[in-house]
């Protein structure tokens, strides 16, 4: 597996399997962030420190395998062009943060891009495991036995009383991050979403748009996550944020019948007008581009439109992002440029369906 | 490390410069700091922790840091060199020793952070925290060798006991292990 092959595909491999309630459920991540016992975390320590760490990685790792997540590609941040940066950061196989580092930041990704280590993000290591749709006990559990393979080899920065000790105080303790990316664009057509995610906080959890900036969400796609790790086991955290996830995908259900019923008529409307705009665009910007495949994306799922695939939001709204359309053009392109390219990317991703 | 500035004076302060949206660290000597009038910014966050830690311990955003008298006195880790004030601005640990060493004043920023709790209860590792395991089960024997005794049961008391040994044997030779 070569850096190029990372590139030339928008959807990861993992993402073309179908996990349980994937109407509506995108997918499931848990990250864990670890350190090295004996070495100052990235934001303080000396260069020669972390060279030695991206060594190590490199040393240990590279082309290495564990279970079905083969072949470890290791890639070093500095050897890739700002575009190619983009797109590991679009098809979330490495965090902005990590992007934006020089130095020693690396990175080792499995071919079929489920795991993927960042090395000398915030922390030394931080471990990413995705599985399609809601599976986060299977998720954690592949998460921990990996954490147990690095932990073979590195001696982890540890605590008695305080746990994996994190650079940030906000991930100390488990330093577990897991997330669930869910497409939910009834709860936010209704703008039920902003009424219940008071009560989703109360209980340690977050509710973001993981495209775009601020409070909005493009694409309807939301990250729900724990915000707790300290002072609760890893499988209560997730079995808390699963019973949220479950309850959100119930009021979404309700929520989709619910208007298919008083307005079906608007809706397909709404959700045909959205696939015209897509297959007949020449110029479309990325939040007309977002809102549109949302609604062909729900008019699949309502059984709507027929011979459009699922994968279709998930693909699109990465391929269409600035970084995977430069890429695609090999080189940078102004915005106006970008709105040309990406309307006919989406046009001819269409035509293929048919 | 070594001031970004003179290269001549250890740094000892450590800034974090954000222009034009680029973020750099800066790690520079008193006397520098003084001389170019760095001003304090904050790291860019993914959500409410900034305000969180802000509000908490109520940060004076935007000035110049003068670098004077206070600093030398204050609690400073002795393996990474940050200072207590200095992580209170970057809301960031310098290394796994901070922990222990502002130890007596994270509490109540724990209990903030993480809803109430100080103390992790989840995954111990698997290599390293294995004298840990064996630690803890260790003090569930003591406990049932206590009850054994006070109950005559010395039969089983003994079994107990050579179980207790045979941890604490087990334990020596995998920190000796350690730390060859
Ligand atoms: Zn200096
Ligand atoms: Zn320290």
């Amino acid at each position: 597996m070569t850096l190029q092959h990372f590139m030339n595909e928008a959807i990861s491999p993992w993402m073309r399997e179908q996990g349980p309630n994937h109407d509506i459920v995108l997918s499931s991540r848990i990250r864990l962030a670890r350190n090295f016992a004996d070495v100052p975390f990235p934001i303080i320590a000396d260069q020669k420190d972390l060279e030695k760490i991206r060594e190590f990685f490199k040393e240990n790792y590279e082309h290495s395998s564990f279970e079905e997540h083969q072949n470890f590609e290791f890639i070093s941040i500095r050897d890739l062009t700002a575009i190619e940066k983009s797109v590991l950061v679009e098809k979330h196989l490495i965090s902005p943060l990590l992007a934006k580092k020089e130095g020693a930041a690396a990175t080792l990704i499995s071919d079929n891009e489920q795991v993927s280590v960042m090395i000398n993000e915030e922390d030394h290591i931080r471990i990413q495991i995705y599985f399609p749709g809601l599976q986060l006990t299977k998720a954690l559990s592949k998460a921990l036995e990996f954490d147990d393979w690095i932990e073979e080899k590195v001696n982890y920065a540890f605590d008695e009383t305080r746990g994996f000790l994190t650079s940030c105080p906000t991930n100390v303790g488990t330093g577990m991050r897991a997330s669930v990316m869910m497409h939910l664009p009834a709860l936010a057509m209704t703008k039920q979403i902003n009424r219940m995610m008071p009560a989703i906080n109360q209980l340690g959890l977050v509710v973001r748009g993981i495209y775009g900036e601020g409070s909005e969400a493009l694409g309807n796609i939301f990250q729900i996550s724990n915000q707790i790790t300290l002072g609760k086991a890893e499988e209560h955290i997730i079995e808390d944020l699963e019973s949220v996830v479950q309850q959100l995908i119930e009021h979404e259900r309700k929520a989709r019948t619910r208007i298919l019923e008083q307005s079906g008529i608007e809706l397909e409307n709404r959700i045909f007008r959205s696939l015209g705009v897509l297959e007949y665009s020449r110029i479309i910007e990325s939040k007309e581009a977002a809102r549109c495949l949302s609604n062909v994306r729900l008019g699949i799922d309502l059984g709507i439109i027929k011979n459009v695939s699922r994968n279709i939001l998930n693909e699109l709204m990465v391929l269409t992002q600035p970084g995977f359309l430069q890429h695609y053009a090999k080189k940078t392109l102004t915005s106006t440029e970008r709105d040309i390219l990406r309307a006919s990317l989406i046009r001819e991703r269409l035509q293929f369906e048919e | 490390m070594e001031c970004h500035e003179c290269h001549e004076r250890p740094a000892t302060l450590h800034y974090t410069q954000v222009v034009n949206g680029h973020k750099t660290e800066v790690k520079i000597c008193e006397v520098c700091a003084k001389e170019k009038g760095y001003m304090t910014t904050y790291p860019e966050e993914g959500y409410s922790l900034h305000n969180l830690l802000t509000g908490l311990f109520n940060f004076d955003t935007g000035h110049v840091k003068t670098p004077g008298s206070h600093i030398q006195k204050e609690h400073q880790c002795p393996k990474c060199g940050l200072t207590f004030s200095e992580f209170k601005q970057i809301g960031k640990f310098g290394c796994g020793e901070c922990y222990h060493t502002f130890s007596a004043n994270l509490n109540p920023i724990f209990r903030r952070v993480h809803s109430g709790n100080t103390e992790h209860r989840g995954k111990i590792p698997k290599r390293k925290g294995g004298s840990l395991h064996l630690k803890k089960q260790i003090v569930i024997y003591k406990a049932e060798l206590q009850e054994l005794i006070m109950n005559e049961e010395f039969e089983q008391a003994a079994v107990i006991r050579d179980k207790i040994k045979e941890l604490e044997a087990n334990i020596n030779q995998k920190e000796a292990g350690d730390s060859k």
